[in-house]
């Protein structure tokens, strides 16, 4: 299952047409503790760089893209109750929603894990 | 000039330090076309205390106040009593000349007052929440509309025609350029609210049901149809309450399903002030907080685990989230959430009941003395502490010899709804703890003179 | 001899003796905590008196009595007066000591402002009075009027804005009703990265989308990239001069014309105004719409958040859309022009913002100020402020790095950054790190554009004196963040708070108070 990552610190895990999305680990370190997360409703359309989600650290508020194009099948219910999870493991429990690829080649411009290490240790 | 510390050998010395020939160079990034030679021409020169106070005293002298004689104005701004303690308070440095609590650590003082502040005002209002104020009752209900919107992601509104004529026009003035659609109506001489008349409006579009409570003429409808109405439609109840005191007597607009209920919050400790600073009320249900404007107080601990108070979920607000914020507010009405909160204090629950009750029970003394002035009718059948009568003829005119014989009668509905004809006839009367039995005397007697 | 009856002999304490680390109050002598009122009073005591009323033979109030109880707690006079008195205890204040605060111009609020305010004759009159009973308050506002227009060299004054933000709302409603009334549909309004929170919050709010200015190496607006940008589809650019960097915008004019030429508007964000007040007219640089913070350059009390006031002066080309109500003198006395009387005169105007003409109580406190100063001590006023900040600047950039330092004097606030602080030590551990040195620290992390923003505004009210020490203070303490001093890290120590957990707060937001006994049951 190949996993990509964007230059906005979003990663994505592609599964057939399946995706599932989050923040990396990079980006949560940098946002500090999570307070809220707001997940985007099932059944959103996204196209590809659209705004899909929003992370709240105490001073700040940021965007997360949707990295590819899709249909919204799923949001991290969990977030709701406890967003720390994205402190705790960004590139895991803390997933932030699954699309429903719109197209399965949509994936350059996209970083494999190698190149996005190489990308972060230069910021 | 008093207000200024620096002496000519600090300016000297510190112009050295900074290595700056003249203070002209300190300015010297200023156009060439912008300089001054000197001072701004057409303006005086500086004053003494003793000669500004006599100059704005005089200014002062020119107006009738409502102490001056028998007072019986409303609509959205109510002389009560206000106890001398109220002032005294708000008078000390530490609240008057601090600024917002972005050091919480130094600013417990003002957190915990607006922590007891939105309690007060959610307890008051039957909500779940309340923040730590707007500029007042207009900029907070036009706050509440556009929050129902984010919402319920619709844009229609509808208004009662009994929400104050200003509130409306401010709705009207923003919604033209944020392009949300309003439903408005001029208020009829009817002894009920419009209630059915809201109902009929509501469809699957309608974002939010504004109506207040007690309306513009006094009068007070259950909100609990409308409410369910509403809510049937997916849409959302705004409850807005002018005259807080009512709530002492009255039910809360929250007790009967309404979802954001905002306010005027003058009534309780701020005083008449021809218009402002007032304080903006607003409250809501739990599940809507993180769509509030405005700021929050919340409760937390320090780092030796003590209770204290910090502002919270401040990514709802413009300094964090720039054009995504849910408002453009900053400043509130901090210093008369204070004097509404210290005023509530004194009061308690026994002592806002006693003061509604007053208000009422001098209230339909008033009605019942006024109607016997002959060719003047009730228009209200429910009242609380206001309540408009029918005249027998223009009232805005009667209003003003009223004025001229020292007496401040009401507001004339001229006045609000200077287009319309069938209210020219309306006097909204308010009548609070402040009314004597004399004063009400006194206008009916004054009433029966100018009419006859 | 009379022996000493009641053996009173005054004893000092060793300096090195260490006291109890806990008192049973809690306390620390004057330094108390206080309960809130929920946990103090009672819904049963009440501390005002009230004259009997003979009740109704029936109530009128339409079946909706109340019937439940409200949950409001009471307590009699002097309970109230400590319970708020201790409280205030906790709150610094300009009247405690230097509010330093970049961009908020916390002067000194003169009492006399107060005193004036509180005249029966502007503190208890009804804004619906007939208008020929308020011929007084009306001249306030005529007169504090023609300071403003007289002040900015522009053409009218909208005074009913609450605020500074409300105010910029205002500028930017007269700029698209005047677009609007040419037929023009522009859509975007240029805003700089520096530029306070409202400004591109008001243009969101007010339906335009916000696009960024660059700045240039210089911490000012790049006029060559705006111009690039500037077309038929800019409404307007927001501009803060002096700006959120302290600095004074020299291309002003340049920008005005630029956008003008392109058939924009040009707002200027008036928060900064006291570093130019009496020296500088906004009119003469091509401002189309400013607001003035009557909070902040005008001296009325910041109150702990408001109320502020947020008048907003117009250039001739936008005051016929100006908004309702404002003052008019005829022949007959002042005139309040509201919705009934605009018709024909007015009919541009974009309505009304707010309930009401403004706000009264802060136009005297305002005026009174102004009249105080006159010109002369207005121009002194923005002199000293700009003196008293470039003494700032210059006293501790050998400690701190200030990023536009080597361009010249800055205005009114001071800009440093967190730049060579030792590793781990950041622009807040020094901020909580001041509060222990009792005061109230700089603005923080503002603005954005520089890392570890501390924007230090001291005022024209602070003395040389007040200002070495406050100097000598944040040399002493930048200096302990460059060796690494741990102890930073922990402060305030000596607060009424130590740092608050905000996380916790923001995670499981507490808004209100709830009785610890009920949502016990409830669970």
């Amino acid at each position: 299952m190949p996993r990509y990552f964007t230059e906005d610190h979003e990663w994505i895990d592609v599964d057939g047409d399946t995706a599932t999305v989050g923040i990396t680990e990079y980006a949560q370190s940098q946002l500090g503790d999570i307070v809220f997360v707001e997940t985007p409703e099932t059944g959103k359309q996204f196209s590809k760089g659209d705004e899909a989600a929003v992370v709240e650290s105490v001073k700040a508020a940021s965007d997360v893209y949707s990295p590819v194009s899709g249909t919204v099948t799923e949001a991290n219910g969990e977030l709701e109750d406890n967003p720390a999870l994205v402190n705790d493991d960004p590139e895991g429990e803390g997933w932030f929603f699954k699309l429903n690829l719109a197209d399965t080649g949509e994936f350059e411009g996209l970083m494999d894990e190698a190149k996005y290490k190489a990308f972060v240790d230069k910021l | 000039m008093r207000y200024l510390p620096l002496t000519p050998d600090d300016r000297t010395a510190m112009l050295a330090k900074i290595g700056a020939g003249s203070v002209d160079e300190l300015f010297a990034d200023v156009p060439e076309l912008a300089r001054l030679d000197g001072p701004i021409h057409d303006l005086p020169a500086h004053a003494s205390e003793m000669a500004v106070e006599r100059h704005m005293a005089k200014l002062a002298r020119r107006n009738l106040t409502a102490g001056d004689g028998p007072f019986f104005l409303g609509c959205g701004a109510y002389k009560h009593h206000v106890p001398a303690t109220v002032d005294h308070i708000i008078q000390r440095g530490e609240y008057l000349t601090a600024y917002t609590p972005y050091q919480p650590e130094i600013a417990q003082g003002t957190l915990q007052m607006l922590f007891e502040f939105q309690t007060q005002v959610a307890r008051l209002f039957g909500c779940d929440v309340a923040n730590a104020s707007m500029y007042d009752g207009s900029t907070a209900c036009w706050e509440a509309i556009t929050m129902a919107g984010r919402v319920t992601k619709r844009s229609r509104a509808v208004l009662s025609s009994g929400l104050h004529p200003h509130y409306v026009s401010v709705a009207n003035t923003m919604a033209k350029f944020t392009g949300d659609t309003l439903v408005t109506a001029t208020p009829e001489l009817t002894a009920e609210p419009d209630t059915d008349a809201l109902i009929d409006q509501i469809d699957d579009e309608t974002s939010c049901v504004v109506v207040q409570y007690p309306d513009i003429l006094g009068r007070i409808g259950d909100l609990s149809k409308l409410a369910e109405a509403a809510h049937a439609k997916k849409a959302l109840l705004i409850a807005v309450v002018t005259e807080p005191v009512a709530l002492g007597a009255i039910k809360a607009p929250g007790e009967m399903g309404a979802d954001i209920v905002v306010g005027e919050g003058q009534s309780l400790g701020v005083g008449l002030q021809f218009g402002g600073p007032y304080v903006g009320l607003f409250a809501c249900s739990q599940k809507l907080v993180r769509q509030m404007p405005g700021r929050l107080c919340g409760e937390t601990v320090d780092a030796e685990g003590k209770r204290g108070y910090v502002l919270t979920l401040s990514t709802r607000e413009q300094h964090i989230r720039r054009e995504k914020a849910t408002s453009n507010i900053c400043t509130n009405s901090g210093l008369c959430a204070l004097a509404f909160s210290i005023h509530m204090t004194l009061l308690g629950e026994k002592g806002l009941r006693q003061l509604a009750e007053i208000n009422h029970a001098l209230a339909c003394k008033a009605a019942d003395r006024l109607t016997q002035v002959p060719g003047v009718e009730l228009v209200n059948g429910a009242f609380f502490n206001e309540f408009t009568v029918k005249l027998p003829a223009e009232a805005r005119p009667v209003v003003r010899a009223l004025a001229d014989k020292g007496m401040l009668a009401g507001v004339s509905l001229g006045r609000l709804y200077p287009a319309e004809d069938a209210l020219a006839g309306g006097l909204v009367v308010a009548v609070t703890e402040t009314t004597t039995e004399d004063d009400i005397e006194q206008l009916a007697a004054a009433l029966k003179e100018v009419l006859a | 001899m009379t022996i000493n009856q009641s053996g009173w002999k005054p004893e000092m304490t060793s300096g090195d003796q260490q006291g109890p680390t806990e008192t049973f109050t809690g306390a620390r002598a004057l330094m108390r905590d206080e309960a809130l009122i929920f946990e103090i009073g009672s819904t049963d005591t009440t501390g005002v008196d009230f004259g009997e009323v003979e009740a109704p033979a029936s109530d009128r109030l339409g079946g909706l009595a109340r019937n439940r109880d409200i949950g409001l707690p009471g307590l009699s006079e002097p309970e109230t007066v400590r319970h708020y008195t201790r409280l205030s205890r906790q709150n610094y204040a300009i009247d405690t000591g230097i509010f330093p605060l970049g961009s908020c111009t916390m002067k000194h609020n003169p009492r006399l402002n107060e005193r004036v305010a509180r005249m029966p004759g502007f503190a208890d009159i009804h804004p619906l009075q007939p208008v020929d009973t308020v011929q007084g308050a009306l001249e306030v506002i005529h007169q504090l009027s023609n300071w403003l227009v007289t002040l900015t060299g522009m053409h009218s004054v909208a005074m009913s804005p609450k605020a500074g933000a409300h105010g910029e709302l205002c500028g930017i409603l007269a700029i698209r009703a005047a677009l609007e009334a040419r037929g023009d549909t522009r859509e975007v309004i240029l805003v700089p990265e520096s530029a306070h929170g409202t400004n591109p919050a008001t243009a969101a709010f007010a339906g335009y989308k916000v696009e960024g200015i660059p700045a240039n190496g210089a911490g000012r607006v790049d006029l060559e990239a705006l111009k690039q940008r500037l077309g038929p589809d800019v409404a307007a650019v927001m501009i803060t001069n002096p700006n959120t960097c302290g600095l004074f915008e020299p291309d002003m004019k340049a920008i005005s014309d630029a956008v003008h030429a392109a058939g924009g508007f040009v707002y200027c964000d008036g928060a900064n105004f006291n570093a130019i007040v009496g020296r500088v007219r906004p009119g003469d640089l091509g401002v189309d719409a400013m607001h003035i913070n009557l909070h902040k350059t005008f001296s009325t009390p910041h109150g702990g958040g408001g109320p502020g006031s947020g008048p907003v002066v117009f250039s001739q080309a936008l005051t016929p859309y100006a908004p309702l109500p404002f003052v008019e003198k005829t022949a007959d006395g002042f005139q309040l022009v509201e919705e009934e009387t605009a018709e024909e005169h007015h009919a541009r105007s974009f309505g009304r913002m707010v309930a009401f003409h403004g706000q009264m109580g802060m136009f005297t406190r305002a005026l009174s100020y102004m009249l105080s100063h006159g010109a002369d001590g207005l121009k002194q006023v923005a002199e000293d402020a700009v003196l008293n900040a470039n003494y700032v600047l210059r006293s501790l950039s050998d400690v701190l790095q200030a990023p536009f330092g080597d361009s010249g004097p800055c205005m009114h606030e001071a800009l440093f950054s967190d730049k060579g602080l030792a590793e781990g030590f950041s622009t807040l551990d020094i901020a909580k790190a001041l509060i222990d040195e009792g005061y109230h620290p700089m603005t923080m992390y503002f603005p954005l554009v520089v890392h570890g923003a501390m924007l230090i505004e001291p005022t024209e009210t602070e003395s040389k004196a007040g200002l070495d020490q406050f100097i000598g203070a944040v040399r002493s303490v930048v200096e302990r963040a460059k060796a690494g001093d741990e102890t930073l890290k922990g402060a305030p120590w000596y607060a009424p708070r130590r740092r608050l957990d905000e996380t916790q707060a923001a995670r499981k937001p507490v808004l209100v108070w709830e009785d610890p006994n009920l949502v016990q049951a409830a669970e």
